[in-house]
C-alpha cells in the first residue's frame, strides 16, 4: 500500500511539474497575473508530494518490504538501519527519485525567497524548473519506477553494495545533487533573462547567490566523493580521473567560471551574455554528468546500446535542453549586450582570463572524458583516457588560473594600475618563489612540480593577507572589529581562495613525498616508514552486522613516540560474496598514516600495505575552507538587504532594462 | 624539549617495543628493484577487465597474472619500452592509460591547445572593444532621472549599502570592491 502510495504521489507531481512548466510561463507571456501566481503553490505541493514518494521508499527500505524489486536488489534483513536509509538511494532509481525531490525542494526554496523579485520573473524561473522537472519525473516514471513490485516475493533481498556502506557514502550523493540541481536554478534564470530581456546587473544580483549556493554544495560533493574513495577504495589515492569523478568535476569547473563572471555582470553590467551561456552550460554538464553515471555508457559503449532506454531518455532530454537554450540564446542574446568599458589591465580583464582558463581545462576535461566513448561508438578502436593525459594537460591550465588568483582581487574594476600592483606585490612574489624553491632542496633534491605547487600556494595565501591589509589600511581603530565590518561576501571569497591553496599545498606535498611499503608480516613483525614503527598483532576474525571481518591489529608509534593502533579490516559480505578492503587511517594535521590488509600468508601472516601520506589532509581541509568561503560570500548582507525590501512596494526598476538593451556592446 | 631529552624519551617509549619485537617485515617481493620498476609502469597499463583501475591498483586475478607476466619480461632482460610494446601488440591501444600520438589521436591531444588558444583569441577581441568603447553608453533622460531615483532611494534607506544595478553604479560613482 505504501508503495503504491508512493508511485501514486510521483504520478500527481508530474501533473503539476506539467502545469507548472506550462502555465506561469504563458502568464508572463501575456502578462496575467493569475496565471504566474501559479507557480509558487505548485512548486511547493510538488515538493510535499516528492518528499512524500521519497518517504514512501525509505519506508519500504526501514521496513524491509522485499516485494519492492528496488528493495530486494538493495537491501538485506541484516543490513543496519542506518545503511537501509541511504540504500534508498543507492539504486539507479532510488538517486533519480532524490534528483526529483532535491529540484523540487531548490524550485520551492526559490518560491519562498524570491519575494523581492518581479512576478515574471518568478513566474519564468519557476517555469522552466517546472520543465526540468517534467523530464526527470517523466524519465522515472517510464523508465527506472522506483516502487516497481516483485512476485514471488523473495525471502531476502540482494544487499547494498558493499561499497556504498560507508558514511561518506551516506551524505556524498545527496550533496552532489543538490550541487548539480542547483545549478538547475541558474540554468532558470538564465532562460528567464533570454525571455524577458532581462540580462543586467540587478539579473546578476538575483541569481548569484543561488548559484554560490549550487557551487558551495557541489565542492562539497565533489570532496566527500574524494574522501570516500581514499579511505574505501583501499588504496588511499583520492582523485583517480575516472569518468564518474570527471562527471562531477566539469559542471563545478563550469560553476566556478560562472561565479566568477557573474561578479563582474553584478558590478560593473558587463559579461552577461556570457553569464547566461556559462549557466546554461554549467546545468548542461550537470545534465551530461547523470546521463554518463546513470545510462551505463561508462562501463561500456556496447552495454548501454544493449539497454538504452534510460540512457536514450536522458540524451535526448539533454539534447532538448541544450539546443533549445542555444536556440532560445541565439535569437535573443546578441540583443543584449551591456556594460562599460575597461581597460587591459583591469579586475573585467583578470576575471576575463580566469575564465578563459578554466574552460580551456573544462575543454580538456570533456575532451578526455569523451573521446574514447565517441571512438568506440564509432567504432574507430578502443583506448583509454588515464591519469597521465589529464595531469599532462589539466596541470598547465589550471597553473595560471592559481596565478591569478593572487592578482585579481586586489585589481581594480575599469582600470588597475599594473606597475603600482606589481611594486606592492613584489615582496609576496620573491618570497614564494624563494622558499617555493628551497624546499624540495630541504627534502630530496630538486623538483620543479614541488616548486610549482608551493610557489602557487604561497602566492595565494601571501595575497589574501595583502587583500586584508589593503582593506584595512585606511581604517583607526580596532583591528578585530574592522574584520568582523568587513562584507561576508569579501570574507568568503578571502576564504575560498586560502582554502584554494591548501588544497594544492596538500596535491602537492602528498603526489611527491607519499611513501609506502607493500611487505609480508609475521605475528608480532615490524616495520618502519617515515619513521612511524609498526608491529603487526595478527588477524582475528569479527563478525559484523552484515559481514564477516577479518580485523587486523597494527600497534604504531610515530616519531614523536605517541602510541596508537589500527584496526585495518578484510570484510566478507554475506549477502553478495563480496570481499572489501577496509583501509584503516590515523588522521592527522601533517600526515595520515594508512594501513589496509592483503592477503593472508599462512601462520597468521598477511601481506599488508602501510603508506605514510603527508599533508594529505590538507586537501580537504582546503575544501571545505572552499565550501565555506561560498557558504559566507551567498549569505551576504546585500542579497538579504534585497530580501527584507519585499514591503517595498515600488517593483523592480523597469526603466532599466531600457538601458541595458540599448547599452553599445 | 631538548634534543637529548627528546631522545631519552623516544628511547623510553621504544624500549619495550624493541624488546618485544622481532624479525622486521620483509618485502612483499624477492626483487624489490624491479617491483619498483614494475609498479611506476603499471601505474600507467589500464586493468583490461576492470571498471577502470590501473594494472597497479587492481587485484583481479587477470592484473595479478599480468604483473607476473611483465616480472618474467622484465627478468628476461626486455626495456620497459618492450614491454609496454608486447602489450600494446595483445590488448591494443586500450591498455594504454596515456594515449599514443597518432592521427587518431591528434584531436585529443591537441583539443585542449586549441580551446586555449580559441579562448584567449576570444578575449583579446572583447578587451579591444571594451578598450576602444565610449566610457559612457548613451541614456535615456527617463532612464537617467530613474536611475538617479533608484540611487537616492537606495541610500536613504540603507546607507552606505552597494547599489542596486550596475548600470546605476556605471552612473555613479565607481564602486570599490
Amino acid at each position: 500500500m505504501i508503495p503504491e502510495l508512493g508511485q501514486f504521489a510521483i504520478a500527481l507531481a508530474l501533473a503539476l511539474a506539467l502545469m507548472q512548466g506550462s502555465i506561469p510561463l504563458v502568464g508572463a507571456h501575456r502578462g496575467d497575473s493569475r496565471l504566474m501566481a501559479l507557480a509558487k503553490p505548485l512548486a511547493q505541493a510538488q515538493f510535499a508530494l516528492l518528499v512524500l514518494a521519497f518517504a514512501a521508499l525509505a519506508w519500504s527500505f526501514l521496513t524491509h518490504d522485499f516485494s519492492v524489486k528496488n528493495v530486494a536488489q538493495n537491501s538485506f534483513s541484516q543490513l543496519p538501519a542506518v545503511y537501509r536509509f541511504t540504500a534508498t538511494w543507492g539504486s539507479h532509481e532510488g538517486s533519480l527519485l532524490l534528483w526529483t525531490v532535491i529540484l523540487a525542494g531548490w524550485s520551492a526554496a526559490v518560491a519562498v525567497f524570491s519575494r523581492q523579485l518581479p512576478e515574471e520573473m518568478v513566474a519564468r524561473v519557476l517555469g522552466v524548473m517546472g520543465l526540468i522537472s517534467v523530464g526527470f519525473l517523466a524519465l522515472l516514471l517510464l523508465t527506472s519506477s522506483p516502487f516497481e513490485r516483485l512476485f514471488p516475493i523473495p525471502a531476502d533481498g540482494r544487499d547494498l553494495n558493499p561499497l556504498l556502506q560507508d558514511l561518506g557514502m551516506v551524505s556524498h550523493p545527496p550533496l552532489l545533487y543538490m550541487g548539480y540541481v542547483g545549478f538547475s536554478v541558474a540554468f532558470a534564470f538564465a532562460i528567464a533573462a533570454l525571455l524577458s530581456g532581462r540580462l543586467d546587473a540587478a539579473w546578476a544580483r538575483w541569481s548569484r547567490p543561488w548559484t554560490t549556493t549550487a557551487w558551495t554544495f557541489l565542492t562539497l560533493g565533489v570532496g566527500l566523493g574524494s574522501w570516500w574513495a581514499y579511505r574505501e577504495l583501499g588504496w588511499g589515492g583520492w582523485w583517480f580521473w575516472d569518468p564518474t569523478e570527471n562527471a562531477s568535476l566539469m559542471p563545478w569547473l563550469a560553476g566556478t567560471a560562472l561565479i566568477h563572471a557573474l561578479a563582474a555582470t553584478e558590478k560593473r553590467g558587463v559579461f552577461g551574455n556570457w553569464s547566461v551561456l556559462l549557466a546554461i552550460a554549467t546545468f548542461s554538464l550537470s545534465l551530461l554528468g547523470t546521463f554518463l553515471v546513470r545510462s551505463g555508457v561508462l562501463s561500456s559503449v556496447h552495454a548501454f546500446a544493449t539497454d538504452p532506454t534510460r540512457g536514450l531518455f536522458i540524451l535526448i532530454f539533454l539534447g532538448l535542453v541544450v539546443g533549445g537554450s542555444l536556440t532560445l540564446y541565439a535569437l535573443r542574446a546578441p540583443r543584449m549586450m551591456g556594460g562599460g568599458s575597461f581597460g587591459w589591465f583591469s579586475r573585467e580583464s583578470l576575471l576575463l582570463a580566469n575564465n578563459v582558463f578554466l574552460i580551456a581545462a573544462l575543454g580538456a576535461v570533456l575532451l578526455g572524458t569523451l573521446y574514447p566513448l565517441f571512438l568506440d561508438a564509432l567504432g574507430l578502436g578502443k583506448i583509454s583516457v588515464g591519469p597521465p593525459y589529464f595531469n599532462a594537460v589539466f596541470v598547465p591550465l589550471v597553473a595560471p588560473v592559481l596565478f591569478l588568483v593572487g592578482v585579481g582581487p586586489l585589481a581594480r574594476w575599469k582600470q588597475a594600475d599594473l606597475p603600482d600592483l606589481m611594486w606592492r606585490l613584489k615582496g609576496a612574489f620573491a618570497v614564494a618563489l624563494v622558499t617555493a624553491a628551497l624546499l624540495p632542496l630541504t627534502l630530496d633534491g630538486m623538483n620543479l612540480q614541488v616548486t610549482l605547487g608551493v610557489f602557487l600556494a604561497l602566492w595565494i595565501l601571501f595575497t589574501v593577507l595583502k587583500g586584508f591589509a589593503l582593506r584595512l589600511q585606511h581604517h583607526r581603530g580596532s583591528r578585530v572589529r574592522q574584520l568582523a565590518r568587513l562584507p561576508r561576501a569579501f570574507w568568503g571569497m578571502q576564504l575560498a581562495h586560502a582554502g584554494l591553496a591548501l588544497l594544492v599545498v596538500g596535491v602537492t606535498i602528498v603526489s611527491n613525498y607519499e611513501t609506502e611499503r607493500d611487505v609480508r608480516m609475521p605475528i608480532g613483525s615490524h616495520l618502519e616508514l617515515a619513521g612511524h614503527r609498526f608491529v603487526f598483532q595478527g588477524v582475528e576474525e569479527l563478525p559484523g552486522p552484515n559481514y564477516l571481518a577479518g580485523r587486523g591489529t597494527m600497534d604504531v608509534t610515530t616519531p614523536w613516540g605517541r602510541s596508537f593502533t589500527l584496526y585495518p579490516e578484510k570484510r566478507n559480505y554475506n549477502a553478495s560474496g563480496m570481499i572489501m578492503t577496509q583501509a584503516a587511517v590515523n588522521y592527522g594535521p601533517f600526515r595520515d598514516v594508512y594501513v589496509s590488509l592483503g592477503d593472508p600468508l599462512g601462520d597468521g601472516a598477511w601481506t599488508v600495505r602501510v603508506y605514510h601520506k603527508p599533508f594529505v589532509g590538507w586537501l580537504w581541509a582546503g575544501t571545505l575552507l572552499l565550501a565555506l568561503g561560498g557558504g559566507l560570500a551567498a549569505a551576504d548582507r546585500r542579497y538579504r538587504v534585497a530580501l527584507r525590501r519585499r514591503s517595498d512596494p515600488a517593483p523592480a526598476p523597469e526603466p532599466l532594462r531600457s538601458i541595458t538593451r540599448e547599452g553599445v556592446a | 624539549m631538548s634534543c637529548r631529552l627528546r631522545l631519552l624519551v623516544l628511547a623510553v617509549f621504544l624500549l619495550p617495543v624493541l624488546g618485544a619485537a622481532s624479525l622486521p617485515a620483509t618485502p612483499n617481493t624477492d626483487d624489490p628493484a624491479l617491483e619498483a620498476r614494475l609498479n611506476h609502469l603499471a601505474e600507467d597499463l589500464r586493468c583490461v577487465v576492470c571498471q577502470n583501475e590501473s594494472l597497479a591498483e587492481s587485484r583481479a586475478s587477470l592484473a595479478l597474472d599480468l604483473r607476473e607476466e611483465i616480472r618474467e619480461m622484465m627478468r628476461a632482460g626486455l626495456t620497459d619500452d618492450a614491454v609496454v610494446e608486447s602489450l600494446v601488440a595483445r590488448y591494443g591501444d586500450f591498455v594504454l592509460y596515456r594515449p599514443p600520438v597518432k592521427p587518431l589521436t591528434y584531436v585529443l591531444w591537441g583539443g585542449p591547445l586549441a580551446f586555449l588558444l580559441i579562448g584567449i583569441a576570444l578575449a583579446l577581441a572583447t578587451l579591444h572593444r571594451r578598450r576602444t568603447l565610449r566610457p559612457q553608453a548613451d541614456v535615456s533622460p527617463e532612464a537617467l532621472r530613474e536611475a538617479a531615483r533608484l540611487l537616492r532611494s537606495d541610500h536613504s534607506r540603507h546607507p552606505g549599502s552597494p547599489i542596486a544595478s550596475g548600470t546605476a553604479s556605471r552612473l555613479s560613482h565607481q564602486e570599490e570592491r
